[in-house]
């Protein structure tokens, strides 16, 4: 039941035009595919990376991928391989400088990561004008070609099987590390792999949404699922399920109000996850009122 | 040391922190099916010694062996089992009971740590062995601070660990879980399994422990409980560092 759907029982026929009309058009088809796909993925990560306490590393990862897609650009190469590799590369230098200096990792990140988007920005000033910064930076949805998105398909599918194949490594790594490096399993890798996928789910969402705004695909579908469940796997469908929402309300108005799809998707999902905060509130109130200590504190999370 | 190797064997084990000893030379031999406290206080290398022994630290002097063998062969085999104090681990975290006895099995599991029949009849099984059977759905927030250690318990009978490394067990515990935890401990024993147990409340230690440790960057003495248990020895490991804030 999309909100699309709910909203056409209650408004003439005109507005029913306005609902339809958009999907009619190729190019947007290929946007909410893209959109779909990439908010899908970032959703699905987004649920450990709010556990793990990771947000700021999506943050950085997804301004630091700016360079390499310039370059990629420059050299014309699939943006993707320019992306995942100074994504992974800024993850590394992170890691580097936090692991070798008294640094701590907030500042580690803050540094890598304004230095290597200012790296692309420097780059995008002195390249022809086929770069459009603002293309990079914000996003072109509505302008994806048909390579675009069989990219961010593949990878997304791809991203977004690995995740939930090994859902339950990720789940014990975010809770207790100690105890997953105590049984043998090998904790530094899945370490590297949930930095590997946070690479390619940036460069996913990148597509969709740009540079500037994929972290919030990466952090607010996973907070709003916290909210409102207090079990993982409920996590794991209510983040997506939510994400998938937003994604097809936010390029539906877009074409319907004539702005930004990128800025319009972001902007539900930050009012998705008000409406949970609100829920949240409610539900501790009502608890508490009822006089359930236990499930105050379950509402309170 | 006669019969079967120790199931905990450090020799001479130096571990630094940058310019920090966290533990001295230390040598400490625990018998397979003994338990043993570990008595010091907070900042005494207690949990660096755990961390020793399951490979966490690498120490820059000495050898560390578990069960006859490597560190690092008992951790694939996952033959030890860390029971960290309930308030390190994240009270929010969306997870219910049975899910983290669960992960007690992980290595015993396949890639995508699916449970089959026999995991979730060994969780159920450690779940009653500690008493919280009926509590298996809950979210492990909504548990006292008892129940909560029970359920970490909980994991390492699942597991089926055969030496148990206990961090401050009955820290903020309340009375039933401490003695639902203590019954368990015993049994554990009982069928040969080996204890560790860290802890700064000597209260509990004469019924659990057979043996203890003190323990203050070096081990100060070490043998039968009410042996080592001197006012004099206390005094040398409680009475040596500034008293601590509560």
């Amino acid at each position: 039941m999309t909100p699309v759907v709910l909203a056409a029982r209650a408004v003439p026929a005109a507005w029913w035009d306005l609902l339809v009309e958009p999907w009619g058009y190729g190019f947007m088809q290929r946007a909410l595919l893209v959109t779909v796909v990439a908010s899908v993925v970032a959703a699905l990560l987004s649920c450990w990376l709010v556990l793990i306490g990771w947000s700021l590393m999506g943050d950085a990862v997804s301004h630091a991928v700016l360079p390499g897609v310039v370059l990629a650009y420059l050299l014309g190469v699939p943006f993707a391989a320019g992306a995942f590799l100074f994504g992974v590369g800024a993850v590394a230098l992170i890691g580097w400088v936090r692991a070798t200096s008294r640094v701590k990792e907030d500042a580690a990140i803050g540094v890598v990561f304004t230095t290597v988007f200012a790296v692309g920005v420097v780059l995008v000033s002195v390249t022809p004008s086929q770069v459009d910064l603002s293309h990079i930076l914000f996003g072109n949805v509505l302008g994806v070609s048909d390579a675009d998105v069989w990219q961010v398909v593949v990878l997304g599918a791809v991203a977004a099987a690995v995740l939930v194949l090994r859902r339950r490594d990720l789940t014990l790594y975010a809770f207790d590390r100690v105890h997953a490096q105590v049984i043998g399993l090998p904790v530094r890798r899945i370490g590297v792999l949930l930095l590997g996928l946070l690479a390619v789910s940036v460069v996913v969402a990148l597509q969709a949404v740009g540079v500037i705004l994929a972290v919030a695909m990466l952090i607010t579908p996973g907070a709003t699922a916290y909210l409102l469940t207090d079990r993982i796997w409920r996590m794991l469908w209510v983040a997506p399920a939510i994400a998938a929402g937003c994604a097809v309300v936010g390029v539906w108005a877009s074409y319907a109000l004539d702005v930004a799809s990128a800025g319009l998707v972001v902007v539900c999902q930050g009012l998705a996850f008000g409406a949970a905060y609100v829920t949240a509130r409610v539900r501790h109130r009502r608890a508490a009122r009822a006089g359930r200590p236990g499930k105050a504190l379950a509402a309170r999370r | 040391m006669s019969g079967p190797a120790p199931a905990l064997a450090l020799r001479g084990v130096t571990v630094r922190y940058g310019d920090v000893v966290a533990l001295e030379e230390v040598d400490l031999t625990v018998g397979a099916g003994e338990a043993c406290g570990l008595v010091g206080v907070n900042g005494s290398g207690k949990s660096t010694l755990f961390r020793a022994a399951v490979g966490l630290v690498r120490p820059v002097a000495g050898t560390v062996e578990v069960l006859g063998g490597s560190v690092e062969r008992a951790r694939r085999a996952g033959l030890v089992a860390y029971v960290p104090q309930a308030d390190d681990l994240d009270r929010d975290f969306p997870v219910d009971v049975a899910d983290v006895v669960l992960m007690g099995r992980y290595h015993l599991m396949g890639r995508r740590r699916r449970p089959r029949p026999a995991d979730r009849a060994a969780v159920a099984a450690a779940l009653e062995r500690v008493g919280l059977a009926d509590l298996a759905d809950r979210q492990v927030g909504r548990l006292s601070g008892g129940q909560r250690q029970r359920v970490l318990l909980a994991r390492a009978l699942a597991q089926e660990a055969r030496l148990l490394l206990l961090d401050e067990p009955f820290t903020g515990v309340d009375a039933a879980s401490e003695a639902a935890v203590t019954a368990v401990l015993r049994d554990l024993v009982a069928d040969g399994c080996t204890l560790v147990v860290s802890t700064h409340d000597l209260t509990m230690l004469p019924a659990l422990c057979a043996r203890a440790a003190l323990l203050h960057r070096r081990v100060l003495a070490e043998g039968p409980t009410a042996e080592v248990l001197t006012p004099d020895n206390l005094a040398r490991t409680f009475g040596l560092d500034p008293p601590e804030a509560p």
